[in-house]
C-alpha cells in the first residue's frame, strides 16, 4: 500500500467534496476530525513514526565530521529523514544534559563504555529496539552485543558501533619506543618528564591507570589508597587534564607535552599528519566500546531505520576509516578493507580476548564515591 | 509645566473622558477631586505597566530557575544519580562545613581580588587618555569595544596560541636568541589571571571612563591656577571624584571573576579550579544536582553580600551609569 502525505489526503477530500461526492457537513467534520487528532498527537509527535528528523549526539570532531560525510548524509537523501547532530565534551555532561531534558529530546548517542550503558539503565533511559528492524546487526562481534543484554533483560537499547582503546601517546622525539616498552604505564608518574605529562580528567581513566601503576587489577583494585597516592604523583606531574580529544591532539602536536594517555583512534589521527607520536597499549590497558544508544522517548522504527543503515557494512568501514576506530563489525564475517587492520586496538579475530573492558558492576558501584574523591584530588587534595 | 497638569488639561479635553458639569459648585469640586486621584492612581500604575515584561522576564527567567536551585538544594543524590526528593540538610552541611568547598571559595576570592587589583591599575590610565583624548574618542570607545565582538571562550583560547611552547611569544624570543628552549608559560595561576583580566579589563575602562568623563576638566586647571601641580591636581581632584567609578567597575571585575570557570579550565593547571568548577563538577560529572545547587547558591550568597556592602556605601547608580 502507498503512503500518502496529510496535504494529498486533504485535496483527496476536498476533490470529492467540490465533485459532490461528500456533503459539506461531511467534510467540514473530517477536517475538524483531522485538525483534533493533529493537536492531541503533536504532543506526542516524538513518539509517533512519521518523523522528519532525529536527533544525534556525540564525540565531534573528527568522528562526527565521519558521520555527517559516511552516514548522515547519505541516510537523509534515502530516507528523507534529517539527521540533526550534535556534540558533546563526555558521557557525563551528555548524561546530564539528557537527564534535563523531556522524552524525545534527544534521540540517539555515541555512547562510551557498558558502564555508561548501565547508568542510563538505572536511570530509566532505555528503549527497547526491536532487532528484527536491524538486520544488519548480524555482522557485529556478537561478544560486543551480550555484553549488553543482563543489564536490560536479554534486550538490547543500543548496538555496538566501535572499539578501541585508551593507551600511552608519547612524543618519540623525547621518548624512545625501548624506554616505553621498560617504564609502561609508569612513565605518566616518572619525575624525568615533570611538566611535560599530561592526562585525561577523566576519573575511570585516572583510576584506571593508577591501578596500573600500583601493579593493581584495574576491574579489582584492593589497596585503593595506593592507587589514590599514584593518582596525586601524576597530577603533581602534570601540566594539565585536557578534556577532549581536541585539546589532547593540541598538546601533542604543539609539543606542550611529551606523555599522556590518549584515545586509540585520536593518536592514529595525529600520525597520518605526521606527528611523530608513539601509541602503546601497556598490560591491562584500558578496553572499550562505544555503541549508538537509543534514549526512551525516540521514535524507535526511524532511530532502528538509521542504526541498521550505520551498521551497513560499507557505511560503517567508512566512517571507521573517518574515525580511526575499528568497527564493531566482526572480521570473520566481513571484509574490512585495507585501513582498519592498521588501526590501533584493532583484532583480526573478532574475540576481542586482547582486551580487558571495565567491569560495570564494579565501577558503577564505586562511581558516586571515586567521581566525588577525584573531583578533590585533582584539584591538590 | 508639571506632568500631571498636561495629563490633566488633555484629559478634560478629551469630549470622551468630559465629565458631566453638575449644576452644584460642591459637586464640581468633589468631581475634580476624583479626577485628579483617578490621574495619579493612573501615574502610580504607569511604571509598573512600562516595567512589567521586563518583570515578567525576570521572574520567570531568574526568580523561578532560582527557587528551582533552592528547592534542588535540599533533595539528596541516590547512587544511580537520579534524585531524591524531600527536605535534607545534607547538602548544605557539607558545603558548609567542609574545609575543602571554603579553601577552594578563598582561593577563587583571592584570584578575583588580583584580577580586579590589575585590571584596575591597567584599566585607570587607559580610560583616563580616552576621557581626556579630544576628537578620537569615539574611535577609541569603539575599539575598546572591539574584543566584545569575538568569543569569549575563543579570546581565552587565543592564549595558547600566543604563549604556548610554540606560541608566537616563545617562537619571537628564540628568533631573537633571547631563549634557546622554550618558556613553559601557560596551565598555571598566573595565566588564570591573565585570562580574566583578558576579558574583564573592558569592564573597569568602561566604569572608569564614564566617571572620568562627568567631571569638569577645567577643576584640573583651577587646582594648578592655585599652585598644585599636575599630579597633585590629579590625586587631590580628579581621583576622588572618580573613585566611585573605579569602585563599580572593581565590584564588576570581581563579581564576573569569582563565578568564572572556562578561564581556569581552558588556562589553568591542574590545581587552578575556581568554585564555579566545583559546580560544575558536582553538576555535570558527578550528577549530583542538589549539592550543585548547594554550592551555586553559596557562592552566590558571598557574591550577593559583596554587592549589597557596595550598595550599602556606593551605591548602584554608578554601576548602572557604566553599564550604560
Amino acid at each position: 500500500m502507498t503512503k500518502i502525505d496529510n496535504t494529498t489526503r486533504y485535496e483527496r477530500l476536498r476533490e470529492r467534496y467540490m465533485n459532490g461526492d461528500i456533503d459539506r457537513r461531511s467534510f467540514l467534520g473530517l477536517i475538524g476530525a483531522a485538525g483534533a487528532a493533529y493537536g492531541l498527537v503533536t504532543p506526542y509527535r516524538a513518539l509517533a513514526q512519521d518523523v522528519t528528523q532525529v536527533r544525534f549526539d556525540g564525540w565531534g570532531g573528527v568522528v562526527s565530521e565521519a558521520f555527517r560525510k559516511h552516514a548522515f548524509d547519505p541516510y537523509t537523501a534515502k530516507t528523507g529523514i534529517e539527521v540533526v547532530d550534535g556534540t558533546f565534551g563526555g558521557g557525563d555532561e551528555y548524561l546530564s544534559r539528557v537527564k534535563a531534558s523531556q522524552p524525545g529530546e534527544y534521540n540517539i548517542a555515541h555512547l562510551s563504555g557498558v558502564f555508561d550503558y548501565a547508568r542510563y539503565a538505572g536511570l530509566g533511559l532505555t528503549s527497547e529496539l526491536n532487532e528484527a528492524n536491524i538486520p544488519n546487526l548480524e555482522y557485529v562481534i556478537k561478544k560486543l552485543v551480550d555484553v549488553y543484554r543482563p543489564i536490560t533483560d536479554g534486550k538490547i537499547s543500543c548496538v555496538p558501533y566501535d572499539y578501541g582503546t585508551t593507551g600511552i601517546a608519547y612524543n618519540r622525539k623525547f621518548i624512545s619506543d625501548e624506554e616505553m616498552q621498560e617504564k609502561g604505564a609508569k612513565v605518566l608518574i616518572d619525575e624525568a618528564y615533570k611538566g611535560k605529562i599530561a592526562g585525561w580528567g577523566d576519573w575511570r581513566t585516572r583510576i584506571w591507570f593508577g591501578a596500573l601503576q600500583t601493579g593493581q587489577d584495574p576491574n579489582n583494585a584492593s589497596d585503593m589508597d595506593a592507587v589514590w597516592e599514584a593518582i596525586r604523583a601524576h597530577r603533581d606531574l602534570s601540566l594539565k587534564y585536557w578534556t577532549s580529544g581536541a585539546e589532547l591532539m593540541s598538546l601533542l602536536a604543539e609539543e606542550e607535552i611529551y606523555v599522556t594517555e590518549g584515545w586509540s583512534g585520536r593518536i592514529y589521527a595525529l600520525q597520518e599528519q605526521g606527528h611523530d607520536i608513539g601509541y602503546m597499549d601497556p598490560p591491562n590497558g584500558y578496553g572499550w566500546q562505544e555503541c549508538l544508544f537509543v534514549l526512551k522517548g525516540s521514535p524507535m522504527e526511524a532511530c532502528e531505520e538509521l542504526l541498521n543503515f550505520m551498521l551497513a557494512p560499507e557505511t560503517s568501514i567508512a566512517v571507521a576509516e573517518g574515525q580511526n576506530y575499528p568497527p564493531a563489525l566482526d572480521p570473520q564475517k566481513v571484509e574490512l578493507g585495507a585501513k582498519i587492520p592498521t588501526l590501533p586496538a584493532f583484532d583480526p579475530t573478532g574475540t576481542l580476548e586482547g582486551l580487558t573492558f571495565a567491569d560495570p558492576t564494579y565501577w558503577n558501584g564505586h562511581e558516586a564515591e571515586w567521581s566525588k574523591t577525584f573531583g578533590r584530588v585533582q584539584k591538590g587534595y | 509645566m508639571p506632568p500631571i497638569f498636561t495629563i490633566l488639561i488633555i484629559y478634560l479635553l478629551n469630549e470622551n473622558h468630559l465629565p458631566k458639569v453638575p449644576s452644584n459648585p460642591n459637586c464640581l469640586t468633589a468631581t475634580l477631586r476624583d479626577i485628579l486621584m483617578s490621574i495619579e492612581a493612573r501615574e502610580r500604575r504607569q511604571p509598573w505597566i512600562l516595567l512589567s515584561p521586563a518583570l515578567t522576564a525576570i521572574t520567570l527567567l531568574l526568580f523561578v530557575p532560582l527557587l528551582f536551585i533552592v528547592v534542588y538544594s535540599f533533595w539528596l543524590r541516590t547512587a544511580t544519580g537520579a534524585d531524591q526528593s524531600g527536605f535534607f540538610l545534607d547538602n548544605w552541611r557539607e558545603a558548609l562545613s567542609d574545609p575543602f568547598y571554603r579553601d577552594i571559595l578563598l582561593f577563587t576570592l583571592k584570584i578575583a581580588a588580583i584580577t580586579t587589583l590589575v585590571c584596575a591599575v591597567m584599566g585607570y590610565p587607559a580610560a583616563y587618555f580616552i576621557a581626556r583624548s579630544r576628537g578620537n574618542k569615539a574611535v577609541l570607545l569603539l575599539l575598546l569595544m572591539l574584543p566584545f565582538w569575538i568569543s569569549y571562550i575563543i579570546r581565552t583560547m587565543s592564549w595558547i596560541n600566543i604563549l604556548g611552547v610554540s606560541g608566537a611569544l616563545n617562537t619571537f624570543l628564540i628568533w631573537t636568541g633571547v631563549i634557546s628552549e622554550p618558556i613553559q608559560m601557560l596551565y598555571n595561576q598566573t595565566t588564570v589571571i591573565l585570562g580574566l583580566v583578558h576579558f574583564l579589563l573592558p569592564f573597569m575602562i568602561l566604569n572608569v571612563f564614564v566617571s572620568l568623563d562627568g567631571i569638569d576638566v577645567t577643576l584640573e586647571d583651577a587646582a594648578t591656577s592655585l599652585g598644585a601641580t599636575r599630579w597633585e591636581a590629579f590625586v587631590q581632584v580628579t581621583l576622588p571624584l572618580s573613585l566611585p567609578g573605579l569602585a563599580a567597575g572593581g565590584l564588576l571585575c570581581f563579581v564576573l571573576a569569582a563565578g568564572t570557570y572556562i578561564t581556569p579550565l581552558v588556562l589553568g593547571g591542574p590545581t587552578d579550579a575556581m568554585f564555579a568548577n566545583l559546580v560544575y563538577e558536582a553538576i555535570i560529572t558527578q550528577l549530583n544536582w542538589p549539592l550543585g545547587s548547594a554550592l551555586s547558591l553559596m557562592l552566590l550568597a558571598v557574591l550577593g553580600l559583596l554587592v549589597m556592602i557596595y550598595n550599602r556605601y556606593l551605591g548602584m547608580a554608578q554601576l548602572m551609569k557604566g553599564l550604560g
